[in-house]
């Protein structure tokens, strides 16, 4: 691992040089501050029961579906479309240090982009003069749901673009993969076929799958361990994967 | 780094095969401390497939290769320290600067900070590159570009550098200063550099590999593949005298010589005879002395000397003759196709 450090800099050197990065945080930034906006024009309306942060995590799956392939598609993608990944294997690094680089620094930004958001909820914390709207529970919840989550949903990004030599098919694979996880798993998890007693079994895994509840259950301050250990095998597990597409890549090139 | 061997690349039965194509077969050939080794062969002949299991990027079907006594198939993370490789077409990342790129590149070969700084700076110096330093990879003339892949080659002082067709796309000039560049590392670094341009290899190779569908089809230093490969020297000389004496004439005086062919007499009587011979020695004095005093008048005398694109196409030539299926008897010997140079 003693590269880690070198290939890590050069990452993060390299999203803050792409202007795709400055692209994803406009958008990513405009969106939120929409969302937001329209979060507090509902509250200002009628009282609801749950605290504007928890809406506001709940709607975590619209910036995940551009954020993260845009930060994760050129990663490998790119690398091998220019040929440069050929000198950085044939230098002495390994493939893991590579990809542990590769993934830190998008989600370096990952968590960086989302970490902007901390500032609306301190200007309405101003504006509104108000400690209620400052609830510190579901905001630390959220971020940490955020921060876990984006494990798994970075990782799966790095592994689309370990796959392919052209970015635009590591985007649309990685947000097919995304989209498969958060609302595929919903859907699934509706379906009658599986009510049957033969497939509770099943039934059960799929329910405990469902990364939109475990928004809701962060953000109300219930962290399952289980959860936690899901996003974190997933994103491990990715990475490897990832690792083996690599090679697999070069041992057939 | 550890003390480097006298032999640096040992490659032994090296095969490589997609599917039903054997990219590399039954490549064997060694290089010394020092050496530079130049790789010839057609579009598609195996030389990059040959350098990329070199540097341990990509595996080998069958077979071995050793740099300075370690094995690349299990040991490819030792074997990568020894290696400084430039591959085909010089990929640089196109955002980062000179200087930048030379900094992660040592810091990714594992030199000492203190030690890179002044690294780099005799490696810009070594280049050419000093003016360039601050300026994007992206926006350098192809030329600078290629300097900046030797020089990432060289920059960790690596025993063996690699270089796949370093001087592809440069003007003149420039292949002159790259031609001198990897010259002044005789000695110290084994180099393999691959290329079409064959007076580019010829000046500065000690020994040349000619490999043709993945295998060599000869080997040697220039001379020696122009012996090998052609086995007689040609000479060329204008005269005037009896023309039909000529043959029995210089059989008198050198043996091996042979009248290979005679123009028609010009204006003023000269004509243009072509003579060959087997002898290794040079024989222009001898006819300079001995046509005159037989009655021949000499305009002009030259040994013409088979340029290694001859000898390029004539091995060439002869390995895909050697791969007919139904060739004469068996191993072998179907050295017959000698060109006329």
């Amino acid at each position: 691992m003693r590269h880690y450090p070198t290939i890590l800099s050069q990452e993060i050197r390299a999203l803050l040089f792409s202007p795709i990065t400055y692209v994803t945080a406009v958008l990513f930034l405009l969106v939120m501050s929409g969302l937001f906006t329209v979060i507090l024009d509902q509250y200002s309306k009628e009282a609801l029961e749950v605290a504007p942060a928890v809406t506001f995590f709940g709607a975590f799956w619209i910036p995940v579906f551009f954020m993260v392939p845009s930060l994760t598609m050129k990663s490998f993608a790119e690398e091998r479309r220019m040929g440069t990944l050929e000198t950085l294997l044939t230098s002495p690094v390994s493939t893991a240090e590579v990809v542990l680089g590769k993934f830190s620094a998008a989600y370096i930004f990952y968590l960086l982009l989302w970490g902007s958001t901390l500032g609306f909820h301190y200007i309405l914390h101003v504006y509104a003069n108000d400690a209620r709207y400052l609830d510190a529970g579901p905001l630390v919840g959220g971020y940490l749901f955020i921060a876990v989550s984006g494990l798994l949903f970075i990782s799966v990004g790095i592994l689309a673009s370990a796959l392919t030599r052209s970015y635009e098919v590591a985007a649309i694979l990685t947000f097919t993969i995304l989209f498969t996880l958060i609302f595929g798993m919903r859907f699934l998890d509706q379906t009658a076929a599986l009510n049957t007693g033969f497939l509770q079994p099943v039934k059960a895994t799929v329910d405990s799958l469902q990364i939109m509840s475990h928004v809701d259950d962060f953000t109300r301050g219930v962290i399952d361990t289980r959860e936690v250990f899901f996003y974190i095998t997933g994103s491990v597990l990715a990475l490897i994967f990832s690792i083996l597409g690599v090679e697999y890549k070069t041992l057939n090139s | 780094m550890a003390e480097i061997p006298d032999i640096t690349i040992e490659v032994s039965n090296l095969k490589k095969s997609y599917g039903s194509l054997h990219a590399v077969n039954d490549l064997s050939f060694s290089v010394k401390r020092g050496e530079i080794i130049g790789l010839l062969g057609p579009n598609g002949a195996g030389k990059s497939t040959t350098m990329r299991i070199l540097t341990g990027y990509m595996p080998a079907t069958s077979g071995s290769v050793r740099i300075c006594g370690l094995p690349v198939a299990s040991q490819s993370e030792e074997t990568k320290r020894f290696v400084g490789y430039m591959p085909e077409n010089n990929p640089l990342p196109e955002e980062m600067r000179v200087s930048e790129y030379l900094w992660f590149r040592g810091r990714l070969k594992e030199m000492p900070r203190a030690k890179l700084r002044s690294r780099i700076d005799e490696v810009l110096e070594l280049c050419d590159l000093k003016r360039n330093r601050h300026r994007i990879l992206g926006r350098l003339s192809k030329g600078n570009k290629q300097r900046v892949g030797i020089a990432e080659a060289i920059l960790a002082e690596p025993a063996v550098i690699i270089m796949d067709e370093p001087t592809i796309g440069l003007d003149p000039h420039q292949i002159i200063i790259v031609r001198d560049l990897i010259a002044s590392l005789r000695g110290r670094m084994s180099v393999i550099i691959s290329s079409h341009i064959l007076p580019e290899i010829e000046a500065t190779c000690d020994r040349v590999l000619i490999i043709n569908s993945g295998r060599i089809v000869a080997q040697g230093s220039p001379s020696e593949l122009r012996h090998e490969i052609f086995g007689h020297t040609n000479y060329r000389v204008e005269l005037a005298g009896d023309m039909a004496a000529l043959a029995s004439q210089l059989t008198a005086t050198q043996p091996s010589l042979k009248v290979a062919s005679v123009s028609e007499t010009d204006s003023d009587g000269f004509c243009v005879a072509t003579l060959t011979t087997e002898s290794t020695a040079d024989l222009g004095e001898i006819l300079l002395q001995t046509l005159p005093s037989q009655g021949y008048r000499i305009r002009s005398l030259a040994r013409s000397h088979p340029s290694l694109e001859d000898v390029f196409l004539a091995a060439t030539r002869r390995s895909w003759d050697a791969r007919l299926p139904d060739k004469k008897n068996g191993q072998g010997d179907n050295r017959d196709p000698l060109p006329n140079a």
